[in-house]
C-alpha cells in the first residue's frame, strides 16, 4: 500500500517552474530517499506535502484520501533550514510543539521524558535554547519532530550539525522507527546515508522526476557488470585467460598482488569467469563493482541535462 | 480553533514571564506617581523667596503689592542708581521703579523692573495686575467716582459650563482627560504593535517558522500572536491601574496628613495637566474665591467615566488590531530589524498625524477636522478619544466604531496575504512592487 500518492503535481513561483508534472508513489513502512541537485524542486515538493503551500495542479493522496488539514497531525517535518525559539526553555518549547501536533499535555510530557532519557539530555529541560550548542539543539529538534509518533516523517538533511557519534544515533533511531511502522522520507545529499538507510529513492532534477524505484532495482538497472579481481600471478597469463566475453578495463600490479577491473559482456556468469581464470592465476578475491548512489546520481543528472 | 488558543497562550505566557514585563509593571506606576510627587516636591523646592525692592516716587503704591510665599516686596525711599548698584549685595532679585510722572497715563508706560536675570511670568503679571488696579482706582478718584460705588459696580463674570443635564462641567479638565487618553492609546499601539513585529521577525530569523506552519496555518499563527500580545497589553494596563491607584492613595494619605482640605485639593490639582489650567482659571476669575476647588467632585461627576473607560478599551483594541496587523506584515516581509525602518514610516504616519490633529480637535471638538479624523479608522482611535470627554453625538460614535472594525478586518486581510508569503521568503529585497505581487498571489 502506498501511503502517499503524488499525482502530476506542478508548481510555479512567479517566473520559475519548480515542479512539472511530478508523479511519485511512496510505499508505507519504508525509508524513501528524495534526492536531487540544489534547486531541483525537492523543497517545493516537501512544502506541498506538508501543506505549507498548495500545488498549482495535480493532487496528493495520503492513505488514499486527498490531503487535508487533519493529516498534519499524522506527519512530522524537519526542515532543512530549521531552528527553535531561542529565548524559550527547551522543555516548555518541546511541549508547545508537541501540543500543536495535537498531543495532550500529559501524553506529551510522558513521551518527552522518555525521549530525553533516551538521548540523555534530561539536564537541558530548563535551559534556554540559546544556551545549547548546535548539535544539542539539533537533538532537541529531532525529538520534537518525532514526538507525536507520526506515521509519516519528512526529514530534510537531518544529519547536518551532528558529529559522527550523534549521526549514528539518529540513524539508528530512524531504523528503529521504520521497524515500528513509520514511513520516512529522507531528503539528503549525503549519499552514504542513502546507501545505509533507503529502500526506495526518487531523483528529481529541474522540476522533473528522472529516476524512481527501489534501491535494489535501480542498482540492478545501473549495473555495469564490472568486477574487481584480486589475484596473484602473471599478467600475461591473466589477460590471456580472459578472452572473448570479457573486457579488461584496468589492471594494477602491486608487489604482492594485482587488481584487475573486468567488464563481463554477454550472458556469461561469474562461474564462467572463475573457471577461465583459476587455471592460470591464484584468485585472492572477486567482487562485483556495484555503482554507488553517488555515481548513479551524477550519471543520471548529467545524462538528463544533455 | 484550539490551535490558535495554544499559540495565544504561548505568546502571552512567554512575554508576561519576561523580566522586562515585571519590571515595567512596577516601573510604570512608580514613574507616574513619581511625576505626581515631583510636581508636588518641585513646588516645595522652589521656595526661594525673591525680594523685590520697590522705589515708588508716586507714593500711590506703597504697601499695595501683596507678598506671598515666593515674593516679598520692600518699600524703599532711596535713589534709584544707588539701589540698582547695591541690589545684588542687598539680596534683591530685582528693583521695581515707579517714577513720578505728570499724569497717570504717562505712568502706564514708565514703570521699569530691573533685574539681573529675566523675571518669570508670575512676578511680572503680579506687578502688572497690582499697578493696573491701583491706576484704575486713581483714575476713578480723579474722575470723581466714589470708591465704594466702584466696588458696587465691579462685575465679576464667571461663565459656568454645564452639560444639557444642568451639571457643571470644566473644559480644562475634559481637555486634560482627552489628551491623556489619546496619548495613552498612541503609546500602547506603538509599543505593542512593535512587539508583534519583533515576534514575527524572531520566528523568521530563528527559522522556527517553517516547523510551526507545518502544524498551524499562517493565519492562525499571525492571529494567535496578535491576540496574545493584545492580552499582554491589557494585562499590563490593568496592573498599572491597580498599582497606580494603590500607590497614589498610599502616597497621598501620607503626604497629606496634617493638611487642610483646601491644601489637599490644591495638591491634587497642581499635579495633573488640565487641573492646573482649571486652577488658574479659578485664580484669574477671582483670586480670592477658594470654593471653586471644592466643586472638583461635582465637576468630575459630570465626566461619564464608564463611557470613557469603555470607549478607551474599544479604541485601544480596535486601533491596536488595525495597526498590529500591519506591523505583523512588516515583520514578515523583511529579514532583519534594520530593514523594518523603511516600512515603519508610512504605517506610523497616520498615528502621528492623529496626535498632531488632537490640538485642533481640542479647540473645535465639533468641527469638520474633528469629525473626519474621529471617523477615519487610521486616526480615529486617538482623535475620537480626545473628542469623547467633550461629548460626541452617538451617530458619530457608531459610525466611527463600525469603520474601525471594518478597518481592522481590512488590514488583517492584507497582512495575512503578505504574512503568508513573507514568512518563508529570505534574502529578497522587498519593495512595494514586490509586496503588491504577494498580495495578489493565490495560494
Amino acid at each position: 500500500m502506498n501511503i502517499l500518492e503524488i499525482e502530476n503535481v506542478s508548481k510555479n513561483y512567479a517566473a520559475h517552474r519548480a515542479l512539472d508534472g511530478v508523479t511519485l508513489h511512496i510505499p508505507s513502512h519504508c525509508v524513501f530517499g528524495l534526492l536531487g541537485p540544489n534547486g531541483a524542486g525537492k523543497t517545493s515538493l516537501i512544502r506541498i506535502i506538508t501543506q505549507i503551500t498548495a500545488p498549482d495542479s495535480g493532487r496528493i493522496l495520503f492513505k488514499g484520501q486527498p490531503l487535508s488539514t487533519e493529516h498534519v497531525l499524522q506527519m512530522g517535518y524537519l526542515p532543512e533550514e530549521r531552528g527553535l525559539y531561542k529565548k524559550m526553555e527547551v522543555g516548555e518549547q518541546a511541549l508547545y510543539l508537541a501540543r500543536l501536533k495535537g498531543m495532550s499535555r500529559a501524553d506529551a510530557m510522558k513521551k518527552l521524558k522518555f525521549w530525553f532519557e533516551k538521548f540523555e539530555i534530561q539536564a537541558w529541560w530548563k535551559k534556554k535554547v540559546e544556551e545549547l550548542s548546535k548539535g544539542m539543539a539539533q537533538k532537541v529538534q529531532f525529538i520534537t519532530t518525532v514526538l507525536h509518533e507520526p506515521e509519516f516523517l519528512i526529514l530534510d538533511e537531518p544529519f547536518t550539525g551532528f558529529d559522527p557519534i550523534n549521526a549514528e544515533l539518529v540513524k539508528n533511531e530512524l531504523l528503529e522507527l521504520k521497524n515500528k511502522g513509520t514511513t520516512i522520507v529522507l531528503s539528503t545529499h549525503r549519499m552514504e546515508s542513502v546507501e545505509e538507510l533507503c529502500n526506495n529513492i526518487a531523483l528529481i532534477d529541474n522540476a522533473h522526476v528522472i529516476l524512481n524505484g527501489s534501491v535494489k532495482d535501480i542498482r540492478k538497472q545501473f549495473r555495469s557488470h564490472m568486477f574487481e579481481i584480486n589475484y596473484v600471478g602473471n599478467r600475461i597469463g591473466f589477460t590471456n585467460a580472459l578472452w572473448t566475453g570479457f573486457e579488461l578495463i584496468d589492471l594494477k600490479e602491486e608487489e604482492e598482488q594485482s587488481t584487475a577491473k573486468v567488464k563481463m559482456l554477454g550472458n556469461l556468469t561469474v562461474n564462467d569467469m572463475l573457471s577461465l581464470l583459476m587455471p592460470h592465476v591464484q584468485i585472492i578475491g572477486l567482487q562485483e563493482i556495484v555503482p554507488s548512489m553517488n555515481d548513479i546520481f551524477i550519471k543520471q543528472v548529467s545524462e538528463n541535462r544533455n | 480553533m484550539n490551535k490558535i488558543l495554544l499559540v495565544i497562550q504561548r505568546e502571552y505566557l512567554t512575554r508576561v514571564k519576561k523580566k522586562s514585563f515585571i519590571v515595567m509593571t512596577f516601573l510604570g506606576p512608580l514613574l507616574m506617581s513619581g511625576i505626581f510627587v515631583s510636581a508636588f516636591l518641585l513646588d516645595k523646592v522652589d521656595t526661594e523667596v525673591k525680594k523685590i525692592g520697590v522705589i515708588d516716587n508716586t507714593h500711590i503704591f506703597v504697601n499695595k503689592f501683596k507678598d506671598n510665599e515666593r515674593v516679598k516686596f520692600e518699600y524703599l525711599n532711596e535713589d534709584v542708581e544707588k539701589v540698582r548698584s547695591e541690589s545684588k549685595n542687598r539680596g534683591y532679585f530685582g528693583v521695581l521703579v515707579i517714577p513720578a510722572t505728570e499724569n497717570l497715563s504717562s505712568l502706564e508706560k514708565a514703570v521699569t523692573f530691573y533685574s539681573e536675570s529675566q523675571p518669570g511670568f508670575d512676578i511680572i503679571s503680579k506687578i502688572k495686575f497690582t499697578i493696573e488696579k491701583e491706576i484704575n482706582t486713581q483714575k476713578y478718584i480723579s474722575a470723581g467716582i466714589d470708591e465704594s460705588k466702584l466696588l458696587a459696580i465691579k462685575t465679576d463674570v464667571n461663565i459656568q459650563t454645564r452639560d444639557l443635564e444642568n451639571k457643571e462641567t470644566s473644559t480644562p479638565l475634559t481637555t486634560g482627560l482627552g489628551f491623556a487618553a489619546g496619548l495613552l492609546i498612541y503609546l500602547f499601539i506603538f509599543i505593542y504593535g512593535a512587539m508583534v513585529m519583533r515576534g514575527v521577525l524572531e520566528e523568521k530569523t530563528s527559522r522556527i517558522v517553517e516547523v510551526i506552519i507545518s502544524s498551524v496555518k499562517p493565519f492562525q499563527l499571525m492571529m494567535g500572536k496578535i491576540v496574545g500580545v493584545a492580552l499582554v497589553g491589557l494585562t499590563q494596563f490593568l496592573l498599572w491601574v491597580i498599582l497606580s491607584s494603590t500607590v497614589f492613595f498610599a502616597l497621598t494619605s501620607s503626604l497629606m496628613s496634617g493638611k487642610s482640605d483646601k491644601e489637599k485639593a490644591e495638591m491634587i490639582m497642581k499635579s495633573r495637566p488640565g487641573m492646573e489650567e482649571a486652577m488658574q482659571q479659578a485664580d484669574e476669575d477671582s483670586p480670592i474665591k477658594g470654593d471653586k476647588m471644592m466643586k472638583l467632585d461635582s465637576i468630575l461627576g459630570t465626566i461619564n467615566f464608564p463611557l470613557l473607560i469603555g470607549m478607551f478599551i474599544f479604541y485601544f483594541l480596535g486601533g491596536y488590531l488595525l495597526y498590529s496587523a500591519l506591523f505583523a506584515a512588516i515583520g514578515a516581509a523583511v529579514d532583519s530589524e534594520t530593514d523594518t525602518q523603511q516600512f515603519m514610516l508610512p504605517v506610523t504616519i497616520p498615528l502621528i498625524i492623529a496626535y498632531v490633529a488632537a490640538a485642533t480637535v481640542i479647540n473645535n471638538p465639533q468641527g469638520n477636522v474633528a469629525f473626519w479624523f474621529s471617523v477615519i479608522p487610521f486616526t480615529s482611535p486617538i482623535v475620537m478619544m480626545v473628542r469623547i470627554p467633550f461629548g460626541v453625538p452617538w451617530e458619530h460614535i457608531v459610525l466611527s466604531m463600525v469603520l474601525l472594525i471594518a478597518g481592522f478586518i481590512f488590514t488583517t486581510w492584507i497582512a495575512a496575504r503578505i504574512y503568508r508569503v513573507g514568512i518563508l521568503m529570505y534574502g529578497k529585497k522587498v519593495t512595494y512592487k514586490e509586496l503588491w505581487k504577494w498580495l495578489r498571489f493565490q495560494n
